[in-house]
């Protein structure tokens, strides 16, 4: 039961409030297309959950029997269309809130129904939100804007996404539409950082799953969107227990009182407990956490307090006040994402002012490292950002100040920008971890970040694990366009050589993107850095003795140089299949060539990157030509003169 | 209720959690410390309602042990019901001690606006929206607190917590800035303006459940008592002092009522009720289940009012 039951006596009354008292709240955003069903979808879950009141229950009656598509039913969308009459006065609509509450929770939904502006307000939407539901038509799958909302939702700290596929009416209800498409979804959101992702088929305007079970979808075993919604974990904005106090407020109403003022970002502070000011670092002890009420001995994250503290030293607003041994980072510069918003375009080197938390401080960016296509997540690479952009970039302030990286911290790691002249709020900022956010570069010829890092052998040499395999440990490195059969040959080669008694595996570009290099995007550094990750992994596996297949398009000779330097010029076999580029085009079935004619895959080889076939390939197979039998064929017969009779020795290698 | 009972058990109940009606409180008393901050002139506009009685008891706990580091500012039409103003006097003034600044448009009273002669549109643009247009020009305050509430009124829905006005006090709907997390872009340029609203995303049974739980004292029109009421159009009219016209057979007759709304007496509709407590008053709003402007005859004008009001610098 998830509809408040109305009381009808005092007691009641009573009782409801008692329990309407303990509520805690979430709020959430939900995001779609046009006509994905998302006023349908919002003005169902304000409706049956009592949230309208009857006299706008009556109103909305008249209008649906006016402009509705539910003949005498009421027409739930009409509820959100105040939005409508703006988009008609040329009002630019971006967020609005709403609120309706369940016996377990009360909810906050922001939605932002722009189109032109989408990223700014959906960003601006989901600052705050907890939970997103991405809308997703059944009859239309995933589209560009699916990817984008919740590239956007995971990029603001959502920690929970909700797929809602609507509109399963439409496909029968079909579980092998919906399964198909949570699927499909499931390993796209893997690329994002989402802690916890649902996936639920519904009828926004049949009404079910929404907040009633549907008994027309009963292979559906999980909650409806209601339950999901009651249940979702609260009280996550931040990961660290550390505690952190931006001083909002020095309060000296007298000589006798000195208290700081504030709203606790993170953890628990206890009265005694040893705290450092920063960027100050000067340290006290907490003497009285006052309140209105009365006196505390401890506080939690999102309570707005006083502090005193046992020493008389200088702090003011936007310092931000931490225990002794878990303080914030505090500097002069870091990286961050950016949200665009303003119409004026970023001035690379310009003063902004620059707010986080209570502190306002002049700041400049410095550069823009790249820009990230909400469409494609590919990194591109630009010198600025206009409105609507999301790009990454250094800041360098004119004063250090004290923060967290966003990811860890969202109130301590966020900021605004503000033009000085203008006011207007041009950017909204998220930190990055000076560490792990770091963008990948060029990482091959990288110093070691030790002199003193100690490299130790293994005792068992390559020849003992040579016998112990029957065959030399190599990498078979297949380059190629895209669509010219690496992938196919590199698993067939693999299947033959497993079937042949070799210790055997490949290591595929894409694959790898699924785990060690799910960091990566697609500019030219990060495609050459995923390319390094693997040559490594090659020869780890190399020198563990297994073959290993390695499937890459490496289009130029620098790259397959260096390729060749990692793994070991002795261990490599090149075989390069040389399907030009018409014949790989017309074979692709992923749509990536088009999608790069499109511009939507930046540095794509052969489109808009250049190619360079290789001239000292140990075999090149006509793949346009061949059958894939053919080709193995080819193969095989290189590879029993290369592995089986190898006679060479390996000589213990560098590192 | 499985699912309530589900969540609690995986949630630990610690000193980390917070209800929704204490992180509401936090949100508000958080923007206010950001207004006192941040702006060199702040004013807390107060119109003795149930809205402006809560804003005033949040400005009391986010200051505290000091007093509101603002004054308040009362639009005063003159056509309030006097037992507005006796509170007022007694509360705010006698007993908290606060600085109060009452305002009149002086030039209004002079050329006789009153809300009978007058359609309500002209009669609450000259006595309110200019009233509080001179009154923040007088004393040059740049930011104004109110009390508006996001789940009012469609329109309001969008409303930022911090809204920017121009020069000449002009919301405009077009450029607003965007507000992202709780940092407030509180930048103004001499005579711009922010109106802030800290209520904007409580509802009105968070409001009454706040005044309960705080035990927050109001004005006793909200609470149901014996009222002398004429009847007009379909609104129940009190008859509060002398100035009230009557129309020709208008006799008025004792009825149990109550106000959901309080501002100018002769264009505030009663309703009938017995609630005589907060609690009844709950027990009410939960089970009549009518929007609170209902009452209010000023926003039955005309469709879009509140848009083009906001445009017009009223609240
Ligand atoms: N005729 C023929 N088709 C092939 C051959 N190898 C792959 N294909 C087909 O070409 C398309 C692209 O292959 P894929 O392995 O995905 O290419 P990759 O991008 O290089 O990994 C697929 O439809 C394959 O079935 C081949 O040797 N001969």
């Amino acid at each position: 039961m998830t509809i408040e039951c109305l009381p009808t006596t005092l007691e009641e009354t009573a009782d409801f409030l008692a329990r309407h008292e303990e509520k805690d709240l979430l709020r959430f955003i939900t995001c779609g297309s046009v006509d994905d069903g998302k006023s349908t979808l919002i003005g169902r879950l304000l409706l049956e959950t009592g949230a309208i009141y009857d006299d706008q229950v009556m109103a909305l009656r008249r209008d649906s029997a006016k402009h509705g598509t539910t003949g005498d039913e009421i027409d739930p969308a009409l509820l959100m269309d105040g939005l409508e009459d703006e988009r008609q006065q040329g009002i630019t609509i971006d967020v609005a809130y709403r609120y309706f509450q369940t016996p377990a929770r009360k909810f906050i939904i922001a939605d932002s129904p722009g189109h032109e502006q989408y990223t700014r307000n959906m960003a601006t939407a989901a600052s705050t939100a907890q939970a997103a539901i991405i809308l997703m038509d059944a009859r239309k799958g995933m589209l560009p804007q699916t990817r984008r909302h919740s590239f956007i939702a995971s990029l603001l700290g959502v920690k929970t996404l909700i797929l809602a596929v609507n509109k399963m009416d439409l496909v029968d209800y079909s579980h092998s539409v919906f399964e198909r498409l949570q699927q499909e979804y499931r390993a796209f959101a893997a690329q994002l950082e989402v802690r916890d992702l649902h996936a639920i088929p519904l009828s926004g305007l049949r009404g079910d799953n929404a907040t009633r079970k549907s008994e027309r979808m009963l292979w559906y075993k999980g909650p409806t969107l209601l339950e999901i919604l009651e249940t979702v974990p609260v009280g996550r904005d931040v990961d660290i227990e550390a505690f952190r106090f931006p001083v909002q407020r020095v309060s000296r109403p007298d000589s006798q009182f000195r208290g700081y003022s504030g709203t606790i970002a993170s953890g628990t502070v206890r009265v005694g407990d040893r705290v450092v000011v920063l960027p100050s670092r000067q340290q006290s002890r907490v003497q009285s956490i006052v309140t209105f009420e009365d006196q505390m001995d401890s506080a939690s994250a999102g309570m707005a307090i006083t502090l005193t503290l046992e020493d008389e030293i200088d702090i003011s607003r936007g310092d931000l006040i931490t225990h002794v041994g878990q303080e914030a980072q505090v500097d002069q510069a870091f990286e961050a994402t950016l949200v665009w918003m303003s119409s004026q375009t970023m001035v690379p080197g310009k003063s902004y002012w620059l707010k986080i938390g209570a502190r306002h401080v002049a700041a400049e960016i410095e550069r823009i490292s790249y820009r990230i296509d909400v469409h494609t997540l590919n990194r591109v690479e630009t010198a600025s950002l206009k409105m609507n952009d999301i790009g990454v970039g250094r800041f360098m302030l004119h004063a250090p100040a004290p923060f967290d990286p966003y990811r860890v911290n969202r109130r301590t790691g966020s900021f605004i920008l503000v033009d000085r002249i203008s006011h207007e709020t041009v950017a909204a900022g998220m930190i990055m971890d000076s560490q792990a956010d770091r963008p990948p570069g060029e990482h091959w010829n990288v110093e070691l970040r030790s002199s003193r890092l100690q490299f130790t052998p293994s005792r068992i040499s390559a020849a003992a694990r040579r016998v112990r395999y029957g065959h030399p440990a190599t990498t078979i490195l297949l380059t190629g366009l895209s669509g010219s059969g690496k992938t196919t040959l590199a698993f067939a080669l693999e299947e033959w050589l497993f079937a042949t008694g070799h210790a055997v595996t490949v290591i595929d570009g894409q694959n790898l993107r699924h785990s060690i290099s799910r960091d990566l995007g697609f500019s030219s550094e990060e495609r050459s850095e995923n390319l390094r990750r693997a040559a490594e992994i090659c020869r780890m596996f190399n020198d563990a003795g297994l073959v290993s297949i390695a499937a890459f398009v490496a289009p130029d000779e620098a790259t397959r140089e260096k390729v060749r330097r990692v793994i070991g010029a002795e261990n490599l076999i090149h075989i390069h299949l040389s399907a030009p580029i018409e014949v790989c085009r017309s074979r692709d079935a992923s749509g990536r060539y088009e999608a790069a004619d499109r511009g939507e895959i930046a540095n794509f080889p052969g489109i808009t990157a250049p190619y360079a076939n290789p001239t000292d390939a140990d075999l090149v197979i006509p793949s346009d030509k061949f059958t894939v039998d053919q080709s193995l064929a080819m193969i095989k017969q290189h590879l029993a003169i290369r592995l089986n009779n190898d006679t060479y020795e390996r000589s213990s290698r560098r590192r | 209720m499985s699912t309530l009972t589900e969540r609690k058990m995986s949630q630990p109940v610690g000193p980390q959690r917070m209800t929704h009606l204490r992180q509401l409180e936090a949100e508000s008393i958080h923007i206010m410390r950001e207004v006192a901050e941040s702006f060199e002139n702040p004013v807390l506009l107060y119109s003795i309602g149930k809205d402006s009685s809560v804003m005033l008891h949040l400005a009391r706990k986010a200051f505290f042990p000091e007093k509101p580091p603002f004054p308040l500012l009362h639009i005063d039409s003159t056509w309030e019901f006097r037992e507005m103003i006796a509170f007022r006097d007694e509360f705010v003034l006698r007993k908290l001690g606060l600085e109060l600044i009452v305002h009149i448009n002086e030039e209004g009273v002079q050329a006789g606006i009153n809300p009978f002669d007058y359609t309500s549109k002209v009669y609450t643009d000259i006595m309110r929206t200019q009233a509080l247009k001179q009154a923040l020009d007088k004393y040059r305050f740049d930011a104004a607190l109110g009390g508006g509430r996001r789940d009012e009124e469609r329109s309001r829905a969008k409303e930022r917590i911090f809204s920017f006005r121009d020069r000449h006090h002009r919301w405009d709907p077009k450029n607003q800035r965007p507000e992202l997390w709780d940092v407030y872009n509180t930048w103004v340029h001499r005579g711009e303006s922010i109106r802030v609203f800290p209520l904007s995303n409580w509802t009105e049974l968070d409001i009454w459940q706040y005044i309960l739980l705080e035990e927050i004292p109001l004005v006793p029109l909200y609470f149901a008592a014996d009222r002398p009421i004429v009847e007009r159009n379909g609104d129940w009219i009190m008859v509060d002092d002398e100035r009230m016209r009557l129309l020709p057979g208008e006799t008025p007759v004792m009825r149990r009522v109550r106000f959901r709304t309080l501002g100018c007496y002769p264009v505030t509709g009663a309703i009938a009720s017995e609630a005589d407590s907060v609690l009844g008053i709950v027990h009410e709003l939960l089970t009549t289940r009518a929007s609170e402007r209902q009452g209010r005859a000023i926003d039955r004008d005309e469709e879009a009012a509140m848009e083009r009001k906001k445009r017009e610098g009223y609240f």
